[in-house]
């Protein structure tokens, strides 16, 4: 299993901790958003407007500056294979509620490789030595690029104010030993946080569990390190694809290739220098 | 069913969550598919309003299959019992019991008596045993005159035992019925009867969970009976994993009426002396006293609780200063207390934990109500709309009021939060949990106690040198708490040790209502509470982790009465004590130590041995039998028929909602007979299926919350973060009644009653279904009723639409059914408003 990114733990030494995470099970989720509201309060996090959007009971909309949780609910006629198509459905005046709710708590992924920290020229963005990734506020200039890097579209400048925010992963509260805001408030426990590693084991074995009572949809997503993000530092457990709740099915780190595109520019650059040399040595 | 606990509960719904984890099945029936049924095994959609055909057809599932868990039925119930030959069922009478009374739309219920009862009411009880009046159904309970039940038959096949009343009478609900009311298929109803049925018995258990979606019917409290009835006849009661669980509408509602707000009930569920036939303190006790059962013990009870309010000036010569009690006349209740403002005939009114403009049924009606008074007090976080009504509302934009007509003087308090204040939550599981203060109230934020105790100091200092004998009742009560910090803060601890009670010569805390004495040497502000504060410390404030206790936790709060966890629990052992199954041993006899004991403390008389039988003399507690669980009864048994304690019949029957567009399928009445109305020009009744002019209003409605609102709003659409979740009043319609209607999604609809008019952005959704109910389609639509013209998330009201129509037993209004229409776009301004409303109304012929 790898977990290291570039610089945790290694960068950090001694004072290195064991990399932190969340495990979002969203096969227990009821959609109370009480880890919306919990992120908010905690963190300071301003309102941002009073809109109803008319797509469920999703009026947060999606992750962003001011939204550091966002609960999507997905309405579909199609039953969950536990629950299965009700006896007696079909017909005129279908009574049937053969349908499904999903419930989904999004969040930061802290990638393994996070390209917001790549692109990051100031350092505002770092990775902490619990290996989460954080926005310095006070560092922070508003440059943006990050944004666009961030294959989910976590990451966003607050308007007014220009700098980037995103989730923290509480910080703040993980210094002092708590846990983060969101699954403090959480009463279902879809929200699990813990080491990252004690959470794939949990993780692992819920899907199992869920198998073998019939809810073969459930999966894991960004649990894996070979993915395209070397593996998500807040993971989820989900019941259908990622694009059903708007999530990239195959998330790839933009700046994986930076170090390669280096090296070969470099070589390029090497073996036209080289030829230059070779002209200059050959007149 | 009747409860949607994940979005209104969702702190609770967390051990349904890991219930599920262990196995455990959940069904939700309910008529719209929300968080609840996204998270349980089987979403069954059935019409508002039609529950007890629903719950009634599982009756009839048991008893037609032979289903019932016939040794606890025979043991523990009154399924034996031989009832009166005066009773007439709705089977004889088309829908009616007998002791209908067509001019007073109410029940005598002198027929509903078991066989043997009517001799002994002859020989001189018959008012010592027989509440009346608006103590008739108290929540007290029911009554018999004695406890012997001489008239039984074992075998249970007598035609006049109530097994066969009881078989007869929901023979009608089959599953074709059921699908025909509801609008539910057959096969899924017949899924969920047999799910119970094979999870009930010896080895298993189930519960029922609801909440006001079951209690807000006209025909609310039968609703309720039917899920007791069906508990009863699988063994579901007094056992561990089984139940009916009242989910309460926010926290410590059940406290409320243990402690009531409530203007029929003294503390513990004594009854409000009735002004005619409890003069005395000799006639009320005799009145309330039953021959068996703890109810045997109620001189105790009030003895103790007069002497907690009147301390020293209670003596055996002036009966305890019974008479400093206030006495009933009828009924108080909210919506009466509301007609009479209407009337002019209520001077001033206290508000405090509510609003009502926004909260309860007829907004319109309750602020034209308002602007009759004298003086309002209001005391709230915020300037809610009842605080405001005088200013801001649809009356004042419509011309019909103005402001400076209206004479009531409105006082606003600021209220602190709990997070301000200590004090305890009873929810609920009747379980105590003491908060304490973190903060200290901001600015001029007071507690309840601190208002009460403050306003009450300053009435009796103003009232001191009077010799008034109407002030005495205040001057005499107990009054004095330590206070603390510079605000004088009322000590909450000092409130509870009151209640739990002291002995009056040493001030020691009393262990337990056992305890209590008749004659003045014992004080207790409310029975039931007795022991929660035993040996001088707080009960309800143990907080240790249920990790490190048994898995009944006893040491989590204190629940009431004596900590017990599960009511009735000696009927989770057989008749001779030993548990029903191993897997579900809960509390048995044990033979060594000659008493009852378990994993709860044993509802029980503790060395009471299974196989005592009482003799002639005895009262009380010890004239019950070692075999009958039901220690609050008189004859300690379940009731499966309720000879008394109820005001619209002793077994439940189907009747549509006051307001239905189909008639009964059951029964020539259509609506409840005894149902509360108050009819009146600001109180219209819709035309319901049968009456002329019915399909003006030809959709069916349900209120309701959601996990992101509380209530009328007060703690939540002031708040940005709560607000942004759910900021507008919305309406949740099918896909069909949108296209029906033109309605769009995220556009805008009004709905419309005879009561009022209100706009709602649409939310168009799948989770709502028409149902084919009596071979027509029924749209219902979905109205949360969070909104008001205040806070920072404003919006309709959803109760301007409700009529005040009310179950009798209790008083509470029907806001999960009744009808309107639905059209597309946003609703008039001003007084076109109104002229809207009045073209509905005269359309309906209501005008």
């Amino acid at each position: 299993m790898k977990l290291d990114t570039h610089v945790w733990p290694g960068n950090y030494g001694a004072e290195a901790r064991p990399r932190m995470g969340f495990f979002t099970d969203t096969s227990v989720c009821i959609g109370c958003k009480a880890c919306e509201v919990a992120c908010k309060q905690w963190n300071g996090v301003p309102e941002d407007g009073l809109d109803f959007t008319g797509n469920s009971y999703d009026n947060t909309g999606g992750l962003g500056a001011d939204s550091w949780r966002h609960v999507a609910f997905i309405e579909q006629e199609k039953p969950l294979s536990l629950q299965q198509a009700p006896p007696g459905a079909g017909g005129d005046g279908d009574n049937s509620t053969g349908m499904r709710w999903l419930m989904s708590s999004d969040v930061c992924k802290h990638c393994t490789e996070a390209a917001c920290l790549d692109v990051c020229p100031t350092g505002a963005l770092f990775r902490t030595e619990f290996g989460t990734v954080v926005v310095q506020e006070d560092v922070c200039n508003g440059c943006g690029y990050c944004i666009p890097a961030c294959p989910f579209g976590v990451i966003d400048q607050r308007k007014g104010d220009g700098r980037a925010w995103k989730c923290t992963l509480c910080y703040d509260r993980l210094q002092v030993g708590e846990e983060p805001a969101c699954a403090k408030a959480c009463p279902t426990d879809s929200i699990q946080f813990g080491e990252l590693e004690d959470l794939r084991e949990r993780a692992g074995a819920r899907v199992e569990t869920l198998h073998e009572t019939g809810v073969q949809e459930a999966r894991l997503y960004g649990e894996s390190p070979g993915d395209g993000v070397g593996g998500f530092g807040a993971f989820f457990l989900l019941l259908d694809a990622p694009e059903t709740y708007g999530l990239p099915p195959d998330p790839v780190v933009g700046t994986r290739k930076l170090g390669e595109m280096w090296r070969t520019a470099a070589l390029a650059g090497a073996t036209l220098a080289l030829g230059a040399a070779a002209a200059v040595a050959r007149r | 069913m009747g409860s949607n606990m994940a979005e209104n509960h969702p702190v609770g719904f967390q051990w349904v969550m890991e219930a599920k984890l262990r196995g455990a099945r959940v069904i939700h029936v309910d008529p719209r598919f929300t968080r609840t049924s996204a998270v349980a095994d089987r979403h069954v959609a059935l019409r508002a309003g039609s529950d007890i055909a629903f719950l009634g057809g599982v009756i009839n599932y048991i008893l037609s299959n032979e289903r019932e868990f016939r040794d606890y039925v025979l043991a523990y119930t009154n399924a034996s019992t031989i009832v009166s030959d005066d009773f007439r069922d709705t089977e004889d009478l088309d829908g009616l019991f007998s002791g209908y009374d067509q001019a007073t739309a109410s029940y005598d219920n002198s027929s509903w008596q078991y066989k043997e009862m009517e001799a002994s009411a002859a020989v001189g009880h018959q008012e010592a045993g027989a509440p009346s009046g608006e103590q008739a159904h108290g929540a007290h309970g029911g009554r018999l005159h004695q406890r012997d039940r001489s008239a039984v038959d074992d075998s249970l096949e007598d035609p006049r035992c109530v097994f066969q009343i009881l078989k007869r009478h929901y023979s009608r609900y089959t599953p074709e019925k059921v699908e025909e009311i509801c609008g539910v298929p057959r096969a899924q109803f017949l899924e969920v009867a047999e799910a119970l049925c094979q999870n009930s018995g010896r080895e298993r258990t189930s519960a029922f969970c609801y909440a006001v979606g079951w209690t807000q019917h006209t025909v609310g409290v039968q609703y309720i009976r039917t899920a007791a009835v069906i508990q009863l006849l699988l063994g579901n009661i007094g056992r561990p994993g089984g139940g009916i669980l009242a989910l309460r509408g926010h926290a410590s509602i059940q406290g409320s009426t243990d402690i009531p707000t409530l203007f029929n009930i003294l503390p513990g569920y004594l009854p409000m002396p009735d002004a005619q036939k409890h003069p005395t303190l000799e006639r009320y006790i005799e009145a309330n006293t039953t021959p068996a059962g703890f109810w045997g013990n109620t001189d105790t009870y009030i003895v103790s609780l007069l002497k907690a309010w009147f301390g020293e000036a209670a003596t055996a010569e002036n009966d305890y200063c019974y008479d400093h009690l206030p006495r009933i006349s009828g009924d108080h209740s909210h919506y009466s207390t509301s007609m009479d403002m209407l009337e002019g005939k209520v001077d001033g009114y206290f508000v405090m934990g509510e609003n009502p403009v926004v909260g309860t049924a007829n907004s319109r009606l309750h602020r034209l109500a308002f602007s009759r008074l004298k003086w309002m007090v209001v005391r709230d976080f915020s300037l809610i709309e009842t605080a405001t009504f005088w200013k801001q509302s649809p009356e004042i934009e419509s011309g019909e009021l103005r402001s400076q007509d209206i004479g009531t003087e409105v006082f606003f308090m600021p209220a602190a939060a709990h997070t301000e204040k200590d004090g305890s939550f009873t929810n609920t599981q009747r379980l105590l949990q003491w908060h304490h203060a973190a903060v200290a109230p901001v600015g001029d934020r007071r507690s309840e106690l601190w208002f009460m105790y403050h306003l009450g100091r300053r009435v009796r200092a103003k009232l001191a040198a009077s010799s008034d004998p109407r002030d005495r009742p205040i001057l005499d009560l107990t009054w004095e708490y330590p206070t603390d910090g510079a605000i004088e803060e009322p000590s909450a601890d000092a409130v509870l040790s009151e209640i739990n009670g002291y002995e009056v010569a040493s001030g020691k805390p009393l262990p337990s209502f056992l305890a209590l004495e008749a004659d003045g040497s014992t004080a207790c502000g409310c029975w039931i509470y007795s022991g929660v504060r035993a040996e001088g410390v707080n009960q309800a404030s143990r907080r240790k982790p249920g990790a490190e206790q048994t898995w009944v936790a006893p040491e989590w709060g204190w629940a009431w009465p004596m900590n017990r966890r599960i009511l009735y629990n000696r009927a989770s052992a057989d008749p001779h004590g030993n548990p029903w199954s191993e897997r579900k041993r809960y509390v048995w006899w044990d033979q060594d130590s000659e008493q009852w004991t378990g994993e709860d403390i044993p509802d029980f008389v503790k060395d009471m041995r299974p196989d005592y039988v009482p003799d002639e003399g005895s009262r009380g507690p010890d004239a019950l039998r070692g075999d009958e669980p039901f220690i609050m009864q008189a004859d300690g048994r379940g009731w499966l028929f309720a000879p008394s304690g109820l005001t619209d019949g002793p077994m439940s029957t189907h009747y549509e909602p006051q307001e239905s567009p189909f008639d009964n399928a059951l029964y020539g009445i259509r609506a409840n007979p005894a149902r509360q109305q108050l009819p009146g020009p600001e109180n219209l009744y819709h035309p319901s299926d049968g009456d002329a002019h019915a399909d003006v209003f030809p959709y069916v409605f349900t209120t309701y919350r959601l996990t992101e609102h509380h209530t009328a709003g007060g703690m939540s659409r002031w708040l940005p973060y709560l607000s942004e979740l759910q900021p507008e009043m919305f309406v949740e319609v099918s896909a069909e009644l949108a296209r029906e209607r033109g309605l769009e999604n995220a556009g805008w609809a009004t709905i419309i009653t005879a009561r009022g008019a209100i706009e709602a952005r649409v939310l168009v959704t799948d989770r709502v279904k028409p149902l084919r109910v009596q071979g027509r389609l029924v749209h219902q639509v979905g109205l949360p009723y969070h909104w008001g013209d205040q806070g920072y998330a404003t919006g309709d009201a959803a109760n301007e639409l409700l009529s005040i129509a009310m179950d009798s037993n209790v008083h509470i209004g029907e806001y999960k059914a009744a009808t309107c229409d639905v059209r597309p776009g946003r609703r008039p301004r001003g007084r076109a408003r109104r002229e809207l409303v009045e073209r509905y109304q005269r359309e309906a012929g209501l005008r």
